[in-house]
């Protein structure tokens, strides 16, 4: 089975209460979410993170939104308002579960959408006063 | 059916934090809404507000309340408008005295201007202690066995004071620390009458809250899927959500403005700062998230249906902090070639003449900015001494300010008696100023304590 990044198949958000960090993972499709949902434990997960989380990682799934939510305690060096890291509210932690690497089917592996920037935005030029 | 189970509500989220854009709640006044409902608090945020305070009295609520409600009161008096919004803050009072001036100096009359009060715990918190033994819920520690200096202790209150407001014909609702998606819930209930254990609708309403409550995070902000691909990103999309008796609900933006609304956006904030999806705590309701159907039934329209509820907890979940210490920081940056191997020699240099100095630091942290400064030890370090730059930040704590402050200065003769060669300044990142530091409690307290002291006052300008 061939290995593939998590950026390949989903998309990610993280949320913070105090020292507790969720990443939610957004499967881009339905066998997505199933590869997700068989390789991507909170296990693995907790391992990933290595000394950036703490405590225990409980995982949650909701097959509705094609989702799995990663709930990790000690995660966000003590609290926003007391931790010395620059992104103290982990707005960039789901970031960093997009490199681990999952086994998938041959199909998954074909059919992941593998998106990637191409910023096309044209800025107005201001408006006459 | 009667009529009042027919009528569709319609609420905006113009405001997802402390620091957003004023200017877009224009986009939402030409929409037809009802309510706008701001909300302007985070874990953070409370702890910004309660330093406020504690400098001066009259202060504690935020300060872009005052640009807000000069938007939106013209609409309030014109056409019937409701504002809702914890902005508040740690001092709801003074924001209520704020949106009297607001009215009155647009020469506004007959507006009613309601502000809740309670959640404050501040001052009674010891004693609360004493009778039920508060323990942080999160690791477990008694308070009465570390709290000194308390800076702030907020109970989370639910919809039904809001309510009341409403039910006394407020046109502005002002409220302290009250759960985010309360703020949208509170309109719902108010104009459908639903009952406190009608579950399901109040769980529909807490999930079009959640959607709602932190502004274009789920119009097309902040999204992780095909960013690149979203309209005039710099015309920002604030939610508005069209809502139904039966719980349905459809979100969309603003005519004009850019952003996007769509399953994948729609998801992404549906899952942001929850925990078990399946319960989500509230004080008026424990919503399941699992249940819910997100359809695209149109360009930039998601229908939202089937969330499920059941009855809230006992208690609510409230939040103090206490003060920690001061931190600070000082960035330098180094050059190819062994950047990394640079900075990591300036950071042991750097805390070792701090030591020399004797000056007392409670914790330290260092980030190495173009190895591995966010991800950690989750990046994979290969050819990291070929960095091209790397700038290092390091970071610490101490218990006064003025030390803290003193240690950043042992960061610049490094520049030219260190051992490493290229240092760059960043700016004025070399020697910064002190921040405080606060460790958050987060508790939980049985409701009757809390709702004893919640009280909500209505003023007629």
């Amino acid at each position: 089975m061939p290995a593939i990044q998590l950026r390949e198949l989903c998309g990610t958000r993280a949320g913070d209460k105090g020292d507790i960090s969720n990443i939610a993972l957004f499967a881009y499709s339905a066998e997505g979410y199933e590869a997700i949902r068989e390789e991507v434990t909170a296990e693995r997960v907790k391992a990933h993170y290595g000394d950036l989380v703490q405590g225990e990682v409980i995982r949650y799934e909701a097959p509705n939104l094609l989702a799995l939510n990663f709930v990790m305690y000690g995660a966000l060096g003590g609290g926003g308002p007391r931790s010395l890291r620059s992104d103290n509210l982990g707005k960039s932690m789901g970031g960093a579960l997009l490199r681990m690497e999952i086994d998938v089917d041959d199909a998954v592996h074909r059919s992941a959408p593998r998106r990637r920037p191409h910023v096309t935005f044209v800025v107005p030029p201001p408006l006459a006063e | 059916m009667d009529d009042a189970s027919r009528r569709s509500v319609t609420l905006a989220g113009g405001q997802g934090m402390y620091g957003d854009d004023v200017p877009s709640v224009s986009r939402l006044l030409d929409e037809r809404i009802d309510y706008l409902c701001l909300e302007a608090l985070a874990e953070l945020t409370v702890s910004i507000l309660a330093k406020d305070r504690g400098r001066d009295e009259s202060l504690g609520y935020t300060k872009d309340l005052g640009q807000y409600l000069s938007l939106a009161l013209p609409a309030v008096a014109d056409r019937g408008l409701r504002v809702i919004t914890n902005a508040g803050g740690v001092n709801p009072v003074a924001a209520g005295r704020l949106a009297v001036e607001v009215a009155r100096t647009q020469g506004l009359s007959g507006l009613k201007i309601a502000t809740v009060v309670g959640d404050d715990l501040t001052a009674q918190i010891d004693s609360l202690d004493r009778e039920l033994g508060l323990i942080n819920v999160d690791d477990g520690r008694r308070w009465r066995d570390h709290v000194d200096d308390l800076v702030f202790a907020n109970a989370y209150l639910g919809a039904r004071p809001i309510v009341d407001a409403l039910e006394q014909g407020a046109d502005v609702v002002i409220t302290g620390r009250v759960a985010d998606p309360c703020l949208f819930l509170a309109p719902l209930v108010h104009e459908f009458g639903w009952a406190w254990d009608d579950y399901d609708r109040l769980a529909c309403g807490i999930a079009v809250g959640h959607l709602s409550e932190c502004g274009g995070q789920s119009t097309g902000g902040n999204f992780s899927g095909d960013w690149w691909t979203i309209e005039q990103p710099w015309n920002w999309a604030y939610p508005i959500v069209e809502c139904d008796a039966d719980g349905s609900a459809v979100l969309r933006k603003a005519a004009g403005v850019g952003g996007r609304v769509d399953f994948d956006t729609v998801r992404h904030q549906l899952l942001y700062e929850v925990h078990d999806p399946a319960a989500y705590l509230t004080p008026d309701v424990v919503a399941d998230f699992t249940s819910i159907r997100l359809e695209e039934v149109d360009q930039d329209r998601v229908r939202i249906s089937g969330a499920t509820g059941r009855t809230a907890t006992p208690t609510y979940k409230a939040l103090a902090a206490t003060a920690l210490g001061w931190a600070a920081e000082s960035r330098v940056a180094v050059s190819w070639p062994d950047a990394h191997a640079k900075a990591q020699a300036i950071a042991q240099v750097f805390r070792k003449r701090v030591a020399i100095a004797g000056l007392t630091v409670d914790a330290w942290h260092e980030e190495y900015w173009g190895v591995n400064a966010l991800h950690g030890s989750t990046v994979p370090l290969k050819d990291d001494d070929d960095a091209p730059e790397v700038m290092l930040r390091v970071a610490w704590r101490c218990r006064d300010r003025r030390t803290a402050e003193r240690i950043g200065r042992q960061m610049p003769p490094i520049g030219l008696s260190g051992p490493a060669w290229g240092v760059n300044g960043t700016g004025k990142g070399m020697i910064g100023s002190a921040s405080q530091h606060l460790e958050l409690w987060p508790i939980l307290i049985d409701k009757g304590h809390v709702d004893a002291g919640v009280r909500v006052q209505v003023e007629t300008v």
